[in-house]
């Protein structure tokens, strides 16, 4: 039996994404184990971030200064923008480090049955950027769903006044894709999207 | 309860963290929803897109309980997600018939309609071939949810022929003689609706123009802004489209 306190403390870590019950007691039980090795650290970074967590006013990231860590990237480049429809979509493509530029995070996509309409996303906060000059190229980054692309249409259709290049990701075969196990949308966006080899 | 049947996904409603409760219209017991277990998984994502055709299961110890649901693929039409109109037209399509039906009722005319305006979008070269299908589908829905309109003759003088508005309050026909005055006030009722054949592209604004009213009035009062949303970016697509 734990007191009331270790409990709450067990009941806030089961509604955390990806642990139950159960491994929130196991989390707990490790955190009390290790009071100053793992339980004192969380603490204070869970504090500092608390304290300071802020939405950057540019692109919307989450961070703990405003503008955001990537904003303020002089070795990014500014004339390449990606959208996305979320902060984990901005830190998944980010982690890959495979694109050099900067975001922008819409706070969802449209949606018709979630009653989400384009003043309800940052597509205004978006075109204001373009307006605003020095983007060649905005990367449309978003899930191959069919919200996701209706909402890349339509922002494709907002800016297209812009002199910019607007590109999409690719849709097709996943890496380590086999054939066989795909479904025949992906295969016929992949058959779509072939390309010369060679 | 065990139902195993064909049908199109027309909602999908994330559930906890792996799962998704998703909304079919099926031919012959109208909507039912399910809960997909894993319906946010890598495999099933694909599967569970709105439009698309699944060979479904249910299974449910007793009625009221939400049935768990599995699905497999039969016809996929996440291609024409990456072409602008077809995917706002699928878009509101599967989502007007989520949002208006109401579920384990049978809809069978409603299922072969929006069957039909799916695969006409699919075949169709330009988006003047299925608006008009769109716009019978609308008019269909709103007939089996009870708001038909009355298009069987003039409201005010009785005559068959000339039929050329509908009244915005009654939902009746109006002929082209005694609604002239007030045509000002009349929704203009394209003949592609009474005659059938093709429609050109102002007779189709105008046929949309005629059940986005009824739609907004009599199904979607209460939720009117956040899903007509949908519905005006299409409209407003095909207005581009015709300028």
């Amino acid at each position: 039996m734990a007191s009331p306190e270790i409990d709450a403390l067990t009941q806030a870590l089961a509604r955390l994404p990806g642990l139950g019950p159960r491994s929130a007691r196991r989390a707990v039980l490790h955190l009390l184990k290790k009071r100053e090795t793992a339980l004192a650290p969380l603490l204070r970074a869970l504090e500092t971030v608390n304290a300071r967590l802020v939405s950057c006013h540019l692109c919307g990231n989450l961070d703990t200064v405003d503008p955001c860590a990537i904003c303020t990237d002089g070795r990014r480049d500014a004339r390449l923008l990606c959208v996305v429809e979320e902060v984990a979509d901005l830190w998944a493509l980010d982690r890959s480090r495979l694109f050099p530029g900067r975001f922008h995070v819409l706070g969802g996509r449209l949606s018709a049955l979630e009653g989400v309409r384009p003043e309800d996303l940052t597509i205004d906060a978006l075109v204001g950027r373009l307006a605003a000059g020095g983007i060649d190229e905005v990367v449309l980054a978003m899930n191959a769903t069919l919200e996701g692309q209706t909402t890349a249409h339509y922002i494709a259709e907002r800016i297209e006044a812009y002199p910019v290049r607007v590109t999409q990701l690719a849709h097709g075969l996943p890496v380590g894709g086999e054939l066989d196990y795909l479904d025949e949308g992906t295969l016929a966006q992949a058959l779509r999207a072939r390309r010369p080899l060679g | 309860m065990h139902l195993s049947t064909e049908a199109i996904v027309c909602a999908v409603l994330a559930h906890g963290e792996h799962g998704a409760i998703v909304r079919l219209l099926t031919p012959a017991d109208g909507l039912r929803a399910g809960y997909v277990r894993g319906g946010r998984s890598r495999r099933l994502r694909p599967v569970l897109l709105a439009g698309n055709v699944v060979q479904a299961e249910y299974r449910a110890r007793t009625e009221d309980q939400l049935p768990a649901l599995t699905v497999e693929l039969v016809h996929s039409r996440a291609p024409l997600h990456g072409e602008p109109l077809p995917a706002v037209a699928i878009d509101w399509a599967t989502a007007l018939a989520a949002v208006a039906l109401p579920e384990s009722q049978a809809y069978p005319h409603v299922h072969a309609a929006l069957d039909g305006v799916l695969s006409a979008v699919e075949a169709a070269p330009a988006a003047r071939g299925w608006a008009a299908a769109l716009v019978r589908y609308e008019l269909l829905l709103l007939s089996e949810l009870g708001f038909g309109l009355d298009l069987s003759g003039c409201i005010a003088t009785g005559t068959r022929d000339d039929l050329a508005f509908v009244s915005p309050r009654s939902g009746a026909a109006v002929s082209g003689g005694a609604g002239a005055p007030y045509a000002a006030r009349l929704l203009r009722l394209p003949p592609f609706l009474l005659a059938g054949g093709e429609a050109g592209w102002g007779d189709i604004l105008d046929g949309l123009a005629l059940t986005g009213h009824f739609l907004a009035r009599d199904i979607l009062a209460d939720r009117r802004g956040a899903v007509l949303a949908a519905r005006e970016r299409l409209v407003e697509r095909l207005r581009r489209v015709t300028a």
